[in-house]
């Protein structure tokens, strides 16, 4: 099916399963606390066992959540790499919207004002 | 004959599970989501379950991009809930039912939804923090079967399949002979989207039209195609599938007991429904 891209909004086909697999595969391992001792230990090391593109290994080294994307990272799986840093997911989004992550959580917080709305079903039309 | 109860759906933002551990419960930030949960109990206590199905998606726990199947139905003795890699805290294990895992899956298969079966299963945040929500004070009194939705890896299922996947799990349910009460957890939602330029999307019109829907007009939701699901509710909105299914498990007219919509908790909206089968069927 084809269908138009949503702006701002990678969408994990296919596509960028294949392409981020061994990355993707990395941070998967990443479940485990021995794993994520040995990447601390030597992280190149560490990324060179799961047979990483040069692309992703320099997105791993950026720690760019962007470029983490483009080479194929899933959030689901990038949460545990960005979970050794103790980044929450309010630091990830600041990071990819390019504002502080007190200008991120403002920018949820402005989003509030329809909870009445939505709680009496007054807020319906899309 | 079992009967269902009927579903709470809500959301299952990992800070949860920070929160609680932490007995943030009370703390401004935290209480208008908490306090939700207060109502559910009384309800809970009025209609207490024997067993639990939880409509939810894997994060990266027991399922990897290797294997990933649409729809997969724990059949196991107990669920093994482990290290999500980011710190939050692991449960005890959960005891499974799997004499009605089984039945539901012959019930599901016989109506031609060709379903994955796990004998073992990890359970990861999206389990565990609607049980501690509903039973704060120590380990469910209540088996559960995990029923896991893909919203990972596009394709996506769609929301009528999920609607359908989900009443027919219902009836399942409601023909297997042992007089079991069954509650249905919906895990998941509402919009929220955590990647991308979009980051921190939220829709609340589009939330509110699903909490609308949901009660007795789920077929409003499944003319939306999977893209359209993600444009109008983020990436991670796609979460609704679980709604969606949880919502087909509850059979014919539901009742909307309760629900407490509340943004922000961490970037999502965050949602809770309770709904109570009212043992009619919708026209």
């Amino acid at each position: 099916m084809t269908t138009a891209p949503i702006p701002g909004t990678p969408v994990f086909t296919g596509e960028f399963a294949m392409k981020g697999y061994a990355l993707n595969k990395m941070c998967f391992s990443l479940n485990n606390a021995a794993n994520r001792a040995a990447f601390l230990a030597d992280e190149d090391s560490y990324c060179d066992k799961f047979e990483m593109t040069g692309e992703q290994k320099a997105a791993i080294r950026s720690r760019s959540v962007a470029a983490l994307i483009a080479a194929g990272g899933n959030v689901y799986y990038l949460a545990k790499f960005a979970g050794i840093f103790h980044l929450n997911v309010q630091d990830l989004g600041a990071q990819q919207t390019g504002v502080t992550v007190e200008e991120f959580k403002a920018k949820l917080n402005g989003y509030a004002r329809f909870n009445a709305d939505v709680n009496t079903g007054r807020l319906s039309n899309v | 004959m079992s009967k269902i109860i009927g579903s709470v759906a809500t959301s299952h933002i990992p800070g949860i599970g920070g929160a609680i551990a932490k007995n943030l419960q009370h703390d401004p930030y935290w209480k208008p989501f908490f306090d939700g949960f207060i109502p559910t109990r009384e309800w809970l206590a009025n209609n207490p379950p024997d067993v639990v199905v939880v409509v939810y998606n894997d994060h990266g726990l027991n399922f990897f991009l290797d294997k990933m199947p649409t729809f997969a139905i724990g059949a196991a003795q107990v669920y093994i809930s482990e290290d999500e890699g980011w710190g939050i805290p692991t449960v005890p294990p959960l005891e499974g039912d799997p004499a009605l895992s089984w039945a539901i899956i012959e019930g599901v298969v016989q109506d031609e939804f060709d379903v994955t079966t796990c004998q073992e299963m990890l359970v990861d945040h999206a389990v565990t923090i609607p049980l501690q929500l509903l039973w704060p004070e120590g380990p469910p009194p209540v088996k559960i079967v995990p029923v896991a939705v893909n919203t990972v890896q596009h394709p996506l299922p769609s929301p009528a399949r999920c609607l359908k996947f989900g009443q027919s799990i219902g009836r399942a349910i409601e023909a297997y002979a042992p007089a079991l009460k069954v509650l249905v957890i919906s895990s998941g939602g509402l919009s929220h989207q955590l990647e991308g330029e979009r980051a921190g999307f939220i829709n609340p019109q589009f939330d509110a039209l699903c909490l609308n829907a949901l009660i007795n007009q789920p077929e409003k939701l499944t003319g939306y195609t999977t893209h359209a699901i993600v444009e109008l509710a983020g990436s991670q909105g796609a979460e609704i599938l679980n709604w969606i299914t949880g919502r087909g498990i509850v059979q014919g007219v539901a009742r909307e007991v309760l629900r407490n919509y509340h943004i922000p908790i961490s970037n999502t909206a965050s949602a809770l429904q309770v709904l109570e089968q009212v043992g009619v069927p919708r026209s």
